[in-house]
This record gives C-alpha cells, structure tokens and sequence, in this order.
C-alpha cells in the first residue's frame, strides 16, 4: 500500500486524538514502525493493521472511523492540496460527481505508484445517483461517504448520502441532491495553490 | 454586414478566437479573449496594435499574416500583463478576405490563469488546460512530499554520522572526530597542542606474529594513550598506526614534552601476547597553537607530520616539536617516507 494512505490514517489520528493516541495505536497495531512515509510503500497489510488497530483503541466502527477520514482529507487544513486536486474535477457538485469514474486515473497521474479503487457513477434521474465502490479495504464507501459529504459542501449543494451497505468487494452509496444552489460554497480559485 | 460564421458555435469551441476582418480590424473576440482585457473593447481595434508577433520574424502587416499557413504563431499582448500566447490564423471561405486567428496560452497557462482569474468555464471543454493545471498542482504536492521524505533521510543520515565518531577497534575517536575537535579549536582560537604519534615497528609485530596480535597492540597503545592524557583531550586513531591527539590548555612545552616522554615509554614497555612479547615504540611530532595563530587544520596536521619524521629520521622513539626548518630539511622528500 502507498506511504500516501498510511500517512493520511496518521495524520487523521494525530490531528484528530492527539500524538499519544496515535503511539498507543501505532503499538496496538504491532507496527514496526510509528511514523508513516508519504513517499515510502508499506504492505498491504500494515493498512488493515493500522485501521483494526484505530478501530480498537478509538472505540469507533470501521465504517465510521473510515467516514472520518474522509472527511478528514477533504475538510482539513493539512490536507487542502487533495480538496483543491478534487474541484480540478468539475465545476458544479454533479459535473464533480461524474468526474469520480475518471479519479483512480486522476490519482495515478498525480502518484504513478498509487493505486485508487475503482468508482462508477449511476445516474438514475436528475437528482439522484448510485456510486459502486470497488472496496477492497472495508469501508472505502464509507470514506466516499466522508469525501462527498465534504466537496457536496464545498460546491454549496445540499445532498443526502446513504451508505447502502456491502457486497462481496462492493459496497455502494446512494446520492439524492435536495439543492444545488443551496449555499455559495467555497471558492475556488484555479491559479491559486494550496498552501 | 453579414456574419460569416456562428460567433456562438465558435466561442463554445474556440473561447480565445477573433475574428478579422480583411483590414486587419478585430470583428468578434471569444469571451475568454476579452476576459483578459476586460477594460479594452476589442472589437473595432487593430490586432497588431494589440497582439505583437514574436515569431515568425518580421511581420508587421496583415498581408504578411494573410501570407502565413499552417504556421504556429508566438505572440504577446502589447499592455501588460503581456501574456504570450500561441495561436494560428486561418482565412475563411467569405471572399471579403476576413480571417479567424485562435489563441491559447501553451506553457504561459500558469501565469495566465493566475494573472485573468480564469475559471474552469473559461476553456473548452476539450481543452486539455484544466488536466494540465491539476498535473501541475499534483506534480507539486508529490515533489514537496518527496522533497520533505529526501530531507528527513538526509537528516537521518547526518545523524547517523554523527553517531559514528568512534574508531570501533580501539574505542578511541575517529577522524572525523577529530576534524571535527580540530576545527573547533581553530575556530575557538585558544591555546593547545596537536600531537601525531606513529607506533615503530608495528608493522613487524602485525607481519610476524599476526594481525590478531597487531590488534592487541593497537588496542594496548590506545589504552596507554588515554591514561596518559586527561578528559579534556581528544585521542583519536586516525590511520592504521597513527594517532593524532588534542592537547587544551597545556600550560607551556616542558608539560608536553613530558606527556610524549612517558607515552613513549609505557608504549616501549614489551606487551605480552600468547606467552610472546610484542615491542614497539612511537614516534611523536608535535604542533603547539597559540592564540593568534592564523594556520589551518591541513597545515597544522602537515607541521605536526613534519616533525614526527624529523622524530623517525633521529632514529624513532622521540618526539620533536616542529619549527619551520625541519620542513625545510624535508622540502626534497616529496613523498612519505616509510618506515
């Protein structure tokens, strides 16, 4: 797995709980490491570890740590460079959404190396969509959940969200936007750069 | 007059076109055009009075464009910001001789949506500017990522080479150690000695009795060496019999002198070894640094050289004190002389 993702998880934990959380998680997890490497690449494994390990110790559900995280990533400060990579993607929250099917191949031309699970967007009527995520790692629509949750925010679109639920690898989210000029949203500024 | 296109159709497709009429006069400019110019009115004015072609070379009339086919263009607006641009002009099929020229800001994107405030509404949808845009802000994110993990690893490193200031066979400091001691008196600027010392004959006990023994006497001379020197000093082995030694604050020569006297001779003392006797003895070459003394590391450890040959050449077990004749006496020796 790509130092990207362990390194967010630790960000998220740390900025989230505070550096002895994420140690006690770090030794909970028996990980030989404590500091994760952005640029490094980890064993798969140490990822279903880390999320286990979090799991325990922050006393949350998979599916509900992995909704935070990806809040986490879209939402925080740290992390403004990925909000900014995502709204590259369209100009309005429905242009954005269908741009999802195009983001493992966003991803990998940003990180060569980092591998992003499959999304496809279903479109059943103007306001209400499907997105089927292929989640090798339990809970990654939960994490889309966080994600969308956010940039729906950010495009100033009020959307409800529903997770609806696992099969095999798959899990699935169900879109319904109640209004797409609901607030002015964040500004995006193309020529300006994440700090 | 007539149009002679669908200005809507082209602004969709081409949002950074004009039109020109056979006078060279702007017709019609794409919403994206006139966004950069938000204060000037286009239409009406002359495209070489606002744009200026930077190549091909020379043109300065229309009928020099009109003459251009399938050539790429580099051109710049005139006011600043004087963005440069790419573009291409083509006739139209009106036999009133207007042309179409579109425009694009190639590698000056950056600057352009930065300078115009665009947006993503601003280029065609098939435009590639918007991809090219987010390869450029991922790119960034990924080399500051890896700029940062290069910089922690080159951190790590240095530390680690910190670490390593010990010589692992003796225990005494290293090179680098004493580089790094030897600098800092320099820099300190006070008074103190360097000190080379040579162990003779540790070639012999290293070529005849073996390099486990050799190691021993290494390990033996080193031992001595820390005894006879105080805390303050630095001992370090900085070749395979060589040693060079810092003296802080040693109050005057006579002191020193007698440091490298008894060094010598606990060093001569035999070392038993597996039921032999090892002998050797050192030879010393001394440098005493005052206050004021401008000499850098390099030519304090060649003075110090200096005189510990003048020591081997007096026939070993001595230490001598170096003063500028004994360099000269050596001037004809070009290469170390061995012992």
């Amino acid at each position: 797995m790509h130092g990207l993702i362990n390194r967010s998880i630790q960000s998220f934990v740390e900025t989230t709980y505070g550096r002895p959380i994420w140690e006690k998680i770090a030794y909970a997890g028996g990980l030989d490491v404590s500091e994760f490497e952005a640029m490094l690449r980890y064993d798969d494994e140490v990822t279903l570890k880390l999320l286990d390990a979090a799991s325990e110790v922050l006393e949350r559900a998979r599916g509900d740590l992995m909704e935070d995280i990806g809040t986490y990533l879209v939402s925080h400060p740290n992390t403004e460079a990925v909000r900014r990579l995502l709204r590259f993607g369209g100009v309005n929250f429905v242009d954005f959404l269908h741009s999802l099917d195009d983001l493992p191949d966003r991803v990998r031309l940003a990180v060569s190396e980092l591998s992003f699970p499959k999304l496809e967007l279903r479109a059943h009527g103007e306001d209400s969509f499907s997105l089927l995520c292929a989640a090798e790692i339990e809970g990654f629509g939960n994490l889309m959940m966080g994600v969308l949750r956010v940039m729906a925010d950010d495009y100033g679109t009020l959307a409800l969200l529903e997770h609806k639920g696992r099969i095999g690898a798959n899990e699935s989210l169900l879109i319904t936007l109640v209004a797409t000029d609901f607030s002015a949203g964040r500004l995006f500024d193309l020529g300006a750069r994440a700090g | 007059m007539k149009d002679f296109c669908n200005y809507d159709a082209l602004d969709v497709l081409c949002p950074m076109h004009m039109t020109l009429s056979a006078s060279g006069h702007i017709q019609h400019a794409g919403p994206t055009i006139q966004k950069m110019r938000p204060d000037l009115e286009l239409v009406g004015k002359r495209f070489l009075e606002v744009f200026v072609i930077n190549r091909p070379r020379a043109i300065t009339t229309m009928e020099d464009l009109r003459k251009l086919k399938d050539v790429k263009l580099h051109l710049a607006l005139r006011d600043p910001p004087e963005t440069s641009l790419k573009g291409v002009i083509v006739p139209t099929l009106a036999e009133s001789g207007e042309m179409i020229v579109n425009l694009s800001f190639g590698i000056s994107i950056l600057d352009g949506v930065r300078d115009y405030a665009l947006t993503n509404t601003d280029f065609a949808a098939t435009d590639l500017a918007i991809e090219m845009l987010y390869l450029v802000e991922a790119k960034t994110a990924a080399m500051e990522a890896s700029y940062s993990l290069n910089q922690r690893l080159q951190g790590a490193m240095m530390a680690a080479e910190e670490q390593a200031l010990t010589d692992a066979l003796t225990g005494l400091k290293n090179r680098r150690a004493m580089d790094h001691v030897l600098a800092q008196q320099i820099k300190n600027g006070a008074r103190f000695a360097l000190m080379q010392v040579d162990l003779d004959f540790f070639k012999t006990v290293n070529d005849t009795m073996g390099h486990a023994a050799g190691d021993y006497v290494l390990h033996r001379a080193a031992e001595i060496m820390a005894e006879e020197t105080r805390g303050q000093d630095t001992v370090a082995r900085v070749g395979g019999d060589e040693f060079t030694l810092i003296l802080p604050s040693i109050p005057n020569e006579e002191v020193l002198a007698r440091v490298a006297q008894r060094m010598i001779e606990k060093i001569e003392e035999p070392i038993p070894y597996e039921g032999q006797e090892c002998k050797i003895s050192a030879s010393i070459g001394m440098v005493w640094v005052h206050p004021g003394d401008t000499r850098s590391a390099d030519r304090l450890l060649s003075d110090a050289d200096v005189a510990l040959y003048a020591s081997k050449r007096a026939g070993r077990a001595q230490h001598t004190f170096y003063k500028p004749e004994l360099r000269e006496n050596t001037m004809g020796a070009s290469a170390k002389p061995t012992f």
